[in-house]
């Protein structure tokens, strides 16, 4: 028997499964997900995985949280055990208090286990076996068989399981009946040997509303598609290579013409990112919107192209989905850590525009978005995504499409536009936003055609050394860029109850962790003041926000505090008024995380008077 | 001065192809390559051939990478869009550019340094994709604009201009692309225009990757004795296989050949290549042949030229992707957008 009284929680606790890589889990956890959803319960699941294919430990992490918490909350309330050689370690993880449910098949040593805990032991491989024959269908039913055994642990609704059996195998009869029988199997000998509900309970409510569950980077390659993206070049790389797999799969769906069958669009798997960014630069180049998608060591590799894009001014998107660098550092593991390395990428003076999303609706968004930037800005645009937003399922609102919608194609002088006698001056500014017109190759016989090229040039393109047109240039370059501040999206304020000289800016993946941690802070009786970076350049009001408040904590996933390095060299601020707070170990920040350390710093600002003290 | 302009006027007898453009209309800027360059040939034969095509000057779009070689795009067909892009990138710049609108004509220029080093794997994997396209490397054996250091086509045993011995082994880039499966292979000679612009011509024509070394010698910095990339080398030890009539809209049985001697091979677009044989059992629809048949030869020093390998039915990278007919360049939100209905039923697929 347990020391410690078992957690008693309904809708509101972490489960955790360990598993093998390769065993086939993934979709049974998945499913355990899902049918919480249909609980109207949210749930923000995470995929902890190593960088191999088969054999090592994987997890996959299940938040139940009806307050709609999205962010990891560190600690796992129930571990699913099924991983002998991460056993010690995933025990250990267990809160007190909490279950430990596993494949008691073989006898265990009770030193393997703890007095804290709630020990929930399964024959899985015994029911598997004395069912099954074929060894991938015993390892395959096995998972749905401890879905089935939870279901009833956490008193799940089985139908509900049932119904997502049913459309995951809809017209695979078979398959849909030999799920739902392995279900049963389980959930029936949980009923009969075990006690059921434990303290750990799923009960239906209606928080989860006409929220969708999608990744990241699945949402961001459907932008891609509505943003009308014809061209795709890539490089297979963790934790991006998903979408362009995405990409290729919504473009089979929904980009064939419905007589001829043929493709209207083209995706190209790259010999590497140099190849990759070169295709998009050349399609772009030629009036077509195209993107790259990769990592950092990806964009470490392209930074040359993309100095080209942003001299020679040719659009260019690319999705970065940032893993934890330097070097091949953690390739399974997220960061924002690309920060620096995006917005000042390639030699020279360069700057770029990032684009911030938070969860996969904002990816969708700002995906497509992404391509009108491109062409109106005639450079690179970043969408900054990371492992946590596009390898994981997010609950988010739903993705939406205004119809009357047209692509803006920026400023692209046309063959009648030439015929008229119009001034074409590749790199002349017209009328003062920095941002000249181009020609698509091939627009005129004898107007408007030109030579692109990474060398300095005047505005009328013709190659000239010349100090003083080069600087020229390069002043109109910066016009174009701040320019690029009022096109971007503008960051996000909420300010606390009360008025506070303390706020806290944060971005992308961060979001759901902070908002949960502005509770925690609250209730530590701290208030802050909160915003939301969208997009790399800053608008005006992230100058406004540092100047209301005495102390701005900013809050990123990387060591160096990248985000704040930017703000303080942009914005040319005091660096002392801008606090880091920084979350780098690969895990996703947490709120709990968040709220200590700024909850921390807050304490020591509230300094004691010396006579006050000793008096 | 750093943009030279050059005179538009031209005299009025000028002869016109049949759009009415006349030779100037396929002219660029002024080269400021070095007097005599091999470059500067290569540049005219192209001219030459677009215009004997009667091709638009501005539905070609003519792309580079870094190098002298490079450089030439700015010095013919000024009415087309050029690119100059990165050192070693030409071949994926193409690619993209060719995607995005596969209705105009693609040139690739390129240089030994540009595509037999830093851009080797460019190279390779742009024709082996079979991207329409012709794409020609100005072949020096030597970087010209940093001043004479070997590339990866210097033979071994050839000597640079002062004085060292190049022990590294040669990359021939014939022999490359028709392992990688070009789908038209040749090589020329800069000093030979009677050869080189049909071969370009043919080039064009051709749907697939075409792919040209022309021999282009470096009057500064590769010329002397010992190298043997010089005019004096190339001229002794050219060994043609064939010599080639490009023949758009007219009967090539016309054209007075010796029977036997003259095989005709129709192209995609319709255009006829009329090959007078030199060497009588070459067999230019034979791969495998024309690799043996290199090897042999480069084995004795020798340089083969002419049409090395073609074959006419050709697939390229659009037919590969079965991508629509109409440029994707100018596809509309109307064709590419599935739209808030489309949206709606994804959105309920992912509850």
């Amino acid at each position: 028997m347990s020391d410690k009284k078992p957690i008693s929680s309904v809708n509101d606790f972490v489960v955790r499964f360990a598993n093998v890589n390769g065993s086939g889990s993934a979709s049974a956890n998945e499913m355990f997900a899902r049918a919480i959803l249909r609980h109207g319960v949210p749930v923000s699941p995470r995929n902890i995985f190593p960088s191999n294919i088969q054999g090592l430990p994987t997890w996959y992490e299940v938040r139940v949280t009806e307050a709609g918490h999205l962010g990891a909350r560190g600690g796992v309330d129930m571990m699913v055990a099924m991983n002998p050689q991460t056993w010690d370690k995933d025990v250990a993880g267990i809160e007190p208090g909490g279950y430990l449910f596993y494949d008691s098949t073989k006898p265990m040593p009770s030193t393997k286990f703890r007095d804290d805990i709630t020990v929930i032991g399964v024959p899985l491989t015994a029911i598997t076996n004395s069912t099954y024959t074929d060894p991938r269908q015993r390892q395959l039913f096995k998972n749905i068989i401890y879905l089935g055994a939870l279901s009833a642990l956490l008193d799940m609704d089985p139908k509900l399981i049932e119904q997502l059996i049913g459309e995951q195998y809809k017209g695979k009869e078979k398959l849909l009946s030999s799920n739902v029988h392995a279900l049963h199997l389980g959930r029936d000998w949980a009923l009969q040997n075990l006690k059921c509900p434990i303290g750990l309970r799923v009960k239906k409510s209606d928080k989860v509303g006409d929220r969708i569950f999608i990744e990241g980077n699945s949402a961001a390659a459907l932008g891609a598609v509505y943003g009308g993206a014809t061209v795709c070049a890539w490089y297979p790389i963790t934790p991006s290579s998903s979408v362009a797999e995405a990409f290729t799969a919504h473009c089979k769906k929904y980009r064939h013409d419905p007589e001829t069958g043929k493709a209207k669009y083209a995706i190209v798997q790259g010999e590497d990112e140099l190849a990759s960014i070169g295709i998009v630069i050349g399609a772009s180049w030629n009036g077509a919107r195209a993107f790259t998608a990769t990592s950092g060591p990806g964009i470490s590799l392209m930074t040359e192209f993309i100095g080209l894009s942003y001299f020679a001014e040719i659009p260019a998107v690319i999705m970065n989905i940032q893993r934890a660098g330097p070097s091949t550092g953690m390739p399974t593991r997220t960061q924002q850590c690309d920060i620096i390395a995006c917005a000042y990428a390639s030699h020279g003076d360069t700057k770029h525009v990032l684009l911030f999303p938070e969860d996969p609706a904002e990816a969708f968004e700002f995906a497509a978005a992404a391509f009108d930037l491109a062409e109106r800005l005639q450079t690179t645009i970043f969408l900054m995504l990371d492992l946590d937003i596009g390898m994981n399922h997010r609950l988010c609102r739903p993705l939406k499409w205004d119809d009357a919608r047209q692509y803006d194609r920026g400023k692209v002088m046309t063959a009648e536009m030439l015929e008229e006698g119009r001034d074409f001056g590749r790199y002349l500014d017209v009328d003062g936003d920095g941002i000249p017109y181009r020609t698509y190759p091939g627009t005129h016989p004898t107007k408007g055609s030109y030579f692109t090229r990474g060398t300095s040039r005047d505005r009328y393109a013709r190659y000239s050394e010349e100090g003083t047109v080069y600087a020229d240039n390069m002043q109109r370059l910066v016009r174009k860029f701040e320019t690029a501040q009022d096109l971007v999206p503008r960051p996000l304020q909420s300010n606390a109850e009360r008025p506070t000289k303390y706020g806290v800016i944060y971005f992308g993946s961060t979001s759901p962790a902070m908002d949960e941690a502005i509770g925690l802070l609250e209730a530590r009786g701290h208030q802050l003041d909160r915003l939301r970076i969208r997009a790399f350049p800053f608008h005006s009001s992230v100058a406004s926000f540092l100047a209301e408040h005495d102390f701005v904590y900013v809050v990123e996933q990387n060591r160096d505090s990248q985000l704040r390095q930017l703000i303080v060299n942009e914005n040319g601020i005091d660096p002392v008024r801008l606090v880091p707070i920084v979350h780098y170990d690969g895990t996703p920040i947490t709120a709990r995380f968040i709220a200590k350390a700024i909850g921390d710093h807050q304490d020591h600002l509230k300094v004691t008077p010396l006579r006050k003290a000793v008096s | 001065m750093t943009y030279i302009a050059k005179p538009k006027f031209h005299h009025p007898g000028l002869k016109k192809n049949s759009l009415g453009y006349t030779h100037r209309d396929y002219e660029g800027k002024i080269s400021t390559l070095c007097a005599g360059c091999g470059h500067d040939s290569i540049t005219a034969s192209i001219i030459e051939a677009c215009y004997e095509l009667s091709i638009e000057p501005h539905r070609v779009a003519k792309i580079s990478g870094i190098g002298c070689s490079s450089k030439t795009p700015d010095y013919f067909l000024g009415n087309s869009h050029g690119f100059n892009s990165v050192h070693g990138r030409m071949p994926s710049v193409l690619t993209g550019a060719n995607l995005a609108n596969r209705d105009l004509i693609y040139l690739g220029v390129s240089g030994d340094g540009d595509s037999a080093s830093i851009g080797f794997g460019q190279f390779a994997h742009s024709i082996r994709r079979g991207v329409n396209m012709t794409y020609i490397v100005e072949n020096n054996g030597v970087y010209g604009l940093t001043k004479g250091q070997f590339s990866a086509t210097a033979d071994r045993g050839s000597k640079s201009k002062k004085g060292v011995t190049n022990t590294d082994n040669a990359i021939d880039l014939v022999a490359m692309a028709l392992q990688l499966g070009a789908t038209f292979v040749a090589r020329s000679f800069s000093g030979d225009k009677s050869q080189l612009v049909p071969l370009i011509a043919a080039a064009i024509g051709h749907k697939g990757a075409s792919f040209i070394d022309v021999i282009s010698p470096c009057i500064a910095f590769n010329n002397h004795a010992g190298s043997t990339k010089s005019f004096d080398y190339v001229r002794e030890h050219n060994d043609a296989v064939n010599r080639l009539d490009v023949l758009v809209g007219r009967d090539p049985i016309a054209v007075d050949y010796a029977p036997g001697t003259v095989q005709v091979v129709e192209q995609h677009d319709g255009s006829k290549i009329a090959l007078r044989k030199i060497d009588a059992d070459y067999d230019p629809h034979d791969r495998l042949g024309a690799q043996t048949f290199l090897a042999r030869h480069a084995a004795k020093g020798q340089i083969v030229t002419g049409l090395l390998y073609v074959d006419p039915d050709a697939e390229d990278l659009h037919e590969h992707l079965n991508t629509v007919e109409t440029p994707l360049n100018a596809l509309e939100a109307d064709t590419l957008c599935p739209g808030s209905a489309v949206l709606d039923k994804i959105n309920a697929s992912l509850r």
